[in-house]
């Protein structure tokens, strides 16, 4: 249907045509008791550590929207490129959007030019795109790879402030997670060292903070390639579902048993021809 | 690209235009075109981001064509900016979908993907605008 009142094509990108009526719907509806829904937070601890061989990440999988724990099994640690994995923080949405963009972009580049990216280029995309944006991208991330130029390990900020530690905790839980590696860390560590210090550091936030909890991931990037582990430890707290609420036959027991035949007699019979050619 | 550290060339910056009613060709309020006018709806942007984003890939650009001035002297940019209006007459009537693909090779968008490439898709658009309108507006005869 054509329109009278358009007279360019609107512009692609994000559109702000609904943020007033937003506003004012906000404490309109049931006079304030109605609120918007929620986006849901992953209120994590993640963590990473630059060791010897390469860069470990550890994650845990709890998203919460709100007090309710939506997913248990959350996957926060996201695949850039083959050398390079990012833990994200903040709202689920955006850290998923984000590290989608900036891995299809990595992509295109290592197409047109040939090369592997590498670590500092996937950071610089990421800081100008979430600094444009002024924190309204609500993703705290931890970048974590090996390149040409050794082993890297970045943190970018949702208003796009980056640092470059060897080693790291963000989320909710961050604190606890930093008190571990705060103790523990030492540069030049070997694998399979690194990987328990971050187990427990993930496992300290998992224990201190409400948002954080169910199983621990762990991904360690390494020269020769990536060991995503996942999980890599499971919560001792499982729940036992049964997932299947049917009765077995048999489980009611028959007390009697009647059986009324029905007589039925052949009144009309018509033959219809199908065309099957 | 984007060029860092250089406040000495954001004095070069696109003012920002702002949320002034919309005037028409008499320099009032365009009542027939745009509605009737409300002030507080067009005095305060909504949104942090809505002035910022406006303006946003033009001031980039002045950024851009102030450093490649200073550093390569004038012709650097006039070129450039010789291309982009050579390049963004390439497209077909205004109300049908043009690819811009000369615009997009040159300034670089067909090497990244970024929100413009994902939201709003001018090909996806709901609204249809009237042909008719849209070429007078655009030839400036309305």
């Amino acid at each position: 249907m054509a329109l009278s009142n358009v007279l360019e094509t609107p512009a692609s990108g994000f559109n702000f045509e609904n943020v007033s009526r937003n506003v004012a719907l906000d404490g309109l509806l049931e006079g304030g008791h109605t609120k918007a829904p929620k986006p849901m937070k992953t209120g994590t601890t993640i963590a990473g550590v630059v060791c010897k061989d390469g860069v470990v990440l550890g994650a845990d999988t709890r998203a919460t929207s709100g007090e309710v724990v939506a997913d248990k099994m959350c996957a926060k640690i996201h695949y850039i490129s083959p050398n390079m994995y990012c833990c994200g923080a903040g709202t689920a949405a955006d850290t998923e959007k984000t590290t989608d963009l900036l891995s299809s972009n990595l992509t295109i580049f290592s197409m047109t030019s040939g090369r592997n990216p590498r670590v500092v280029m996937a950071v610089n995309i990421l800081q100008d795109m979430l600094f444009r944006y002024k924190g309204q991208i609500g993703a705290s991330l931890i970048l974590g790879g090996v390149d040409c130029t050794g082993n890297h390990l970045y943190t970018v900020g949702p208003y796009g402030s980056i640092d470059n530690v060897p080693y790291l905790a963000m989320g909710s839980g961050d604190l606890a997670a930093l008190g571990i590696l705060e103790d523990r860390f030492k540069p030049n560590m070997e694998l399979e060292e690194a990987k328990e210090l971050v187990r427990d550091a993930i496992h300290s936030g998992i224990m201190s903070d409400l948002g954080s909890g169910n199983n621990i991931d762990i991904c360690v990037i390494t020269k020769q390639g990536v060991d995503y582990i996942r999980p890599y430890q499971e919560s001792e707290y499982k729940d036992k579902r049964q997932r299947r609420y049917k009765y077995r036959p048999g489980t009611t027991s028959i007390l009697t048993e009647k059986i009324v035949p029905l007589e039925l007699e052949v009144v009309q019979e018509t033959v219809q021809r199908m065309h099957t050619a | 690209m984007n060029t860092r550290g250089l406040r000495s060339q954001l004095k070069d910056s696109v003012p920002v235009t702002g949320m002034g009613p919309q005037v028409g060709a008499y320099g009032v309020q365009d009542t027939l075109r745009s509605g009737f006018s409300s002030v507080k709806n067009e005095l305060l942007p909504s949104h942090a981001l809505e002035l910022s984003e406006k303006n946003f890939q033009l001031n980039q650009d002045k950024m851009n064509f102030s450093t490649l001035r200073n550093i390569q002297g004038l012709h650097a940019p006039l070129k450039l900016q010789m291309e982009y209006r050579a390049a963004r007459q390439i497209q077909r009537l205004p109300f049908l979908q043009s690819s811009h693909l000369a615009l997009d090779t040159l300034k670089g968008n067909d090497e990244s993907i970024s929100f413009e490439d994902i939201l709003n898709d001018p090909a996806q658009s709901e609204m249809v605008g009237e042909p008719h309108i849209m070429v007078e507006y655009k030839l400036g005869l309305m």
